[in-house]
């Protein structure tokens, strides 16, 4: 296997730059490690590798004619199946959607695109991105690297397994409740949900719109400051995106410097609930950052108890309306029914059949939420909730700078434990939520091993809105903190797939 | 479908209050739709207007057109409405497979205009003042065409047709509240109102308020009470009614349908109502309660609508003469009787008359023609509307007669000619030779011809028997195609008789 894959998208871009490989090289070695792991951890809903290596080649062709190129041109990339790309189906996880190809790239792969990165293949979720381990995805889970009896966290189970099994070095997330985040936690990996409006969501197929952020996933914090650098910036097809710059990740990337830096702890989000080996490994992580002269502080935001509670009325509220679009008139999938086919019938078979059964349990909550009656009991006071958490998170950046906590209360659990209760899988994303509902950037790096079980734990940094860059400066220096203790880089401690 | 029994209009009016509500829908006539960058135009090839916003891509996400956002603002000015500093849009859910999204991007409780009023003059002259409670945004749906089966709707049909041109297009619905105290004219004052809400989007130039076009659509709230008694009728809504006559008669139809069911015990559902122009009558449509649940809540894709304290005021400098001032100045500028003014108020024709006197016309003969020959060919017309003709070549025809090229009756046949599309009048008398002759020479010679055939018609004008002098002015009009200036032949055929 070549030890192409292996290597940052940073290192990759410097090879690409001095000519030393070629985008083609670099892209074939990562198709083939597909083609020889991806049976196993089946990350991709669909590759394309003529199509990857035909921008690989175009790219090559650019550079040699001395054009100028971005950073990460040349560099393949994986892309969440809930962006629409024009030369493969979306599907979004779902039987509604096998098949469909758009007529129309995202604004996020149109960037990849226009930067030069050659597009790897659609990377597998939970449907709709309902879920917390991919084992909602119409078509089967994905697994984890470090254990394929184990989940690679939800929705984002594509993206991060296929980062941490070396199939892609950078992949592109969604990141509703933690999608992006609780993936990278369990898959020893780095991922970012940025700023709300900070990265377009034009082509993303909508979860929930107040919540759903693009972000991405990377197996270090340069590479995903990198590609947070490529998909960011003003959109005009998307009315909730931010119209200014929120400066360069890459920058605050390569700073390595937190002396002063106010950390805060936050209470409700510690202790009680989580793991051990997780609790222990933040504990620690809190010790390097207050030996290094960050200022630890403790932070309390007490609606935080209700967030879980808001986040899944909000949710299904805006999903079950968003969703009422898959109705069989248009696109995708149509079931007729034998007898009696009118267009209510056609589209009630359609969604009985088209749907899983996460996607409905979701939509009948959300429907109920708003209906009149329960509106101000259930949505409306969801909303309030939703005030409250950004209150909380406003009273807590007053004394600091950034928040820290666990990214998720356990490491990777195994297929099936959650499956069957909603409650269970929903409370993996205890910690991720509040950043959703209020907004806020939030990154997820890798924080070391469980003791108990010798799986990845990760550690998650949020920071006010727009500041994003206060994640990549800290979330830099921590990874080279972590590493210089232990000799090499977490994902190196992952065991070798077999490759077949 | 049987005739629902109706109740004596003036009986009915003896039991019961009525009381209406208007529901107006003003397309906007925004180059682009509402929400994304597709042309907003009439009359296109089936779905060529429109991409992954307005047919509901997924992933597609709206984007707000400021124009029509202006225009909305605009119209909540000119109906003296307040404009809110936040406006923000939310969703209406429902499956319906003309809206793709199968929820409409409307406004709920936070509209751009609200609290406004408008006076409305009824055609006997009164003014009833309408209380507007609120303007606000939404879009259009797409068209459905149903293909089989009987009625031409959704039941029983074949299969359907979705033309998604015009979704996503830009409507302004404006609701008045509940209109009380109009009594007998409450039809009347429907229609009065529309046609005032007509006025102001074309004068405000937002809309091209074509009712035929469905530009300007009504659904009319009509329920009962009796006198005397506070609590409000249970109402039905007849839905979009499309012309101002129709609302005149359905408005009426539903008080004497109501009435009747009331008048004997029974109860009025609450439901939709169509109007079916040719059996002048309303059929049941769906039930509505007002439990009718379409779970609003807050479109999380776009951001409230902000407008500045300067923009609203530089719309409001911007905004045209209100149409009751237009009025009064229209009346004192023409001099037309009070009932003349009234009558072409009432035939909504001000607009042509008003283009017909700039384009050189005096003000009566302006009248004369779109109330006259104009309305009448209008009438006879299968679509009722006053024919194809610009208020230019109209102040031409009237100028042609104002100089005595032509006479009233050539006049005549030049309009059936500018309406087959000829040209214009001074073109179709060059053409046709239509002019007038009033040369003597060429009426003599005709009047010799015409008195060698009645030889005794010169006595009888010596007598002093005038109408004698008719017959050979008829067959001089004859014999010349109708071009002989009659007033001449007239007065040559006294000159003769004189010698």
């Amino acid at each position: 296997m070549s030890d192409l894959i292996r290597k940052t998208a940073a290192e990759l871009a410097g090879l690409l730059a001095s000519g030393e490989v070629s985008s083609v090289e670099v892209t074939k070695a990562h198709l083939d490690r597909s083609a020889a792991v991806d049976k196993a951890v089946h990350s991709y809903l669909y590759q394309n590798p003529e199509s990857a290596l035909a921008s690989a080649a175009e790219v090559d062709r650019a550079r040699a004619a001395g054009e100028k190129l971005g950073p990460l041109a040349g560099v393949p990339i994986a892309v969440k199946d809930n962006l629409t790309t024009t030369d493969a189906p979306t599907t979004s996880g779902s039987k509604i959607l096998e098949g469909w190809i758009p007529p129309y790239d995202a604004t996020v792969v149109a960037k990849l695109r226009a930067a030069g990165l050659p597009i790897l293949g659609k990377t597998n979720l939970d449907e709709f991105a309902m879920g917390s381990s991919t084992e909602f995805s119409a078509y089967g889970p994905s697994r984890n690297p470090w254990d394929l009896e184990r989940i690679p966290g939800g929705s984002g189970g594509g993206s991060s397994s296929v980062v941490s099994s070396f199939q892609a070095p950078l992949a592109i997330g969604s990141d509703t409740g933690g999608s992006i985040r609780f993936p990278a936690a369990v898959t020893g990996t780095v991922g970012t949900k940025p700023t709300y409006g900070a990265v377009s969501r034009y082509g993303l197929i909508a979860l929930a719109s107040s919540l759903d952020q693009v972000g991405p996933v990377a197996r270090n914090v340069l590479d995903t400051a990198m590609l947070q650098d490529v998909i960011a910036g003003h959109d005009p097809f998307d009315s909730t995106s931010l119209p200014e710059s929120l400066g360069s990740m890459t920058e605050a990337a390569k700073k390595l410097d937190i002396k002063g830096m106010r950390i805060g702890v936050i209470k409700q989000l510690s202790g009680e609930g989580f793991q051990a080996g997780v609790t222990a490994r933040f504990n620690e992580s809190l010790n390097l950052l207050a030996n290094a002269g960050a200022d630890i502080v403790e932070v309390s935001c007490p609606s935080f108890e209700y967030a879980i509670a808001a986040y899944y009325l909000i949710l299904p509220a805006e999903a079950s309306s968003n969703l009422a679009k898959f109705d069989s008139v248009r696109y995708g999938m149509r079931v007729e029914p034998n007898e009696n086919a009118t267009i209510e019938r056609v589209m009630a078979a359609t969604r009985e059949a088209g749907f899983g059964p996460e996607v409905k349990r979701r939509i009948i909550l959300g429907t109920y939420a708003l209906s009149s009656g329960s509106y101000d009991k259930y949505y409306g006071a969801a909303l309030k909730v939703r005030t409250l958490i950004q209150r909380d998170f406003d009273a807590a950046f007053a004394k600091a700078d950034v928040l820290v906590s666990p990214t998720g209360p356990t490491t990777a659990f195994k297929f099936g434990d959650k499956i069957d209760d909603p409650l269970a899988m929903y409370l993996n994303d205890i910690a991720t939520i509040p950043a959703n509902l209020a907004g806020i950037p939030g990154m997820s790096l890798p924080n070391g091993l469980a003791v108990e079980d010798g799986l990845p734990v990760g550690i998650q940094l949020l920071a006010p809105a727009r500041e994003d860059a206060r994640l990549y400066q800290v979330g830099a220096w921590l990874e080279q903190a972590h590493e210089n203790i232990w000799g090499k880089r977490m994902i190196d401690f992952a065991p070798e797939l077999e490759v077949g | 479908m049987a005739k629902a029994e109706l109740m004596n209009y003036e009986m009915a009016l003896e039991q019961f209050e009525v009381v209406i509500g208007l529901e107006v829908h003003i397309e906007l006539n925004t180059k682009t739709k509402m929400f994304c960058g597709c042309r907003n135009e009439f009359g296109n090839e089936p779905n060529t207007n429109v991409c992954p916003v307005c047919i509901a891509l997924p992933g597609a996400l709206p984007a707000v057109n400021k124009t029509a956002v202006e225009s909305s603002i605009k119209i909540g000015l000119a109906l003296g409405c307040s404009i809110a500093p936040t406006g923000r849009f939310a969703r209406k859910n429902y499956f319906y497979p003309d809206l793709a999204k199968n929820f409409q991007t409307s406004q709920y409780d936070e509209p751009i205009a609200f609290e406004g009023s408008l006076d409305v003059e009824t055609p006997s002259g009164k003014v009833h003042t309408v209380l507007i409670e609120r303007a606000h945004m939404e879009e259009d749906a797409g068209k459905l065409t149903h293909i089989g089966g009987s009625t031409g709707r959704i039941q029983g049909a074949e299969y359907s047709l979705v033309d998604y041109n015009r979704a996503g297009v830009p409507l302004v619905e404006i609701v008045t509240k509940p209109v009380f105290g109009a009594g007998a004219e409450a039809p009347e004052l429907a229609a009065a109102y529309v046609r005032s809400i007509r006025e102001i989007v074309k004068a405000l130039g937002v809309s091209d308020a074509r009712m035929e076009r469905g530009n300007v659509r009504c659904d009319a709230n009509v329920s009962l009470r009796p006198h005397g008694t506070e609590k409000l009728g249970t109402r039905t809504e007849t839905k979009n009614v499309n012309s101002l006559r129709s609302i005149e008669r359905a408005v009426r139809y539903e008080i004497q349908r109501q009435a009747h069911i009331l008048a004997n015990g029974g109860t009025i559902t609450q439901e939709t109502r169509h109007w079916h122009e040719d059996r002048g009558a309303t059929s049941a449509g769906r039930p509505k309660s007002d439990a009718d649940d379409y779970r609003y809540f807050p479109e999380p894709d776009l951001v409230p609508v902000q407008p500045s304290k300067e923009l609203i005021e530089s719309l409001r400098a911007s905004l045209p003469e209100k149409p009751a001032d237009r009025r009064k100045r229209l009346a004192a500028d023409w001099g037309f009787s009070e009932l003349e003014f009234r009558d072409v108020v009432n035939a909504d024709l001000l607009d042509s008359i008003e283009e017909t006197v700039a384009a050189g016309a005096k003000p009566q003969a302006a009248r004369k023609w779109w109330m006259g020959e104009l309305a009448r060919i209008a009438n006879e017309s299968e679509e009722g509307v006053v024919p194809n003709i610009t208020p230019a070549q109209v102040a031409e025809l009237a100028a042609l007669v104002e100089a005595g090229k032509i006479n009233d009756r050539l006049a005549r046949e030049v309009l059936g000619y500018v309406l087959a599309g000829e040209g214009s009048p001074a073109e179709i008398v060059a053409a046709r030779g239509l002019e007038v002759v009033s040369d003597d020479g060429a009426l003599i010679a005709a009047i010799n011809d015409a008195l060698a055939a009645q030889p005794d018609v010169i006595d009888a004008i010596r007598e002093g028997r005038m109408q004698a002098a008719g017959a050979v002015i008829g067959a001089v009009m004859k014999a010349m195609k109708g071009s002989a200036d009659a007033a001449r032949v007239r007065e040559l055929l006294i000159e003769m008789a004189n010698k």
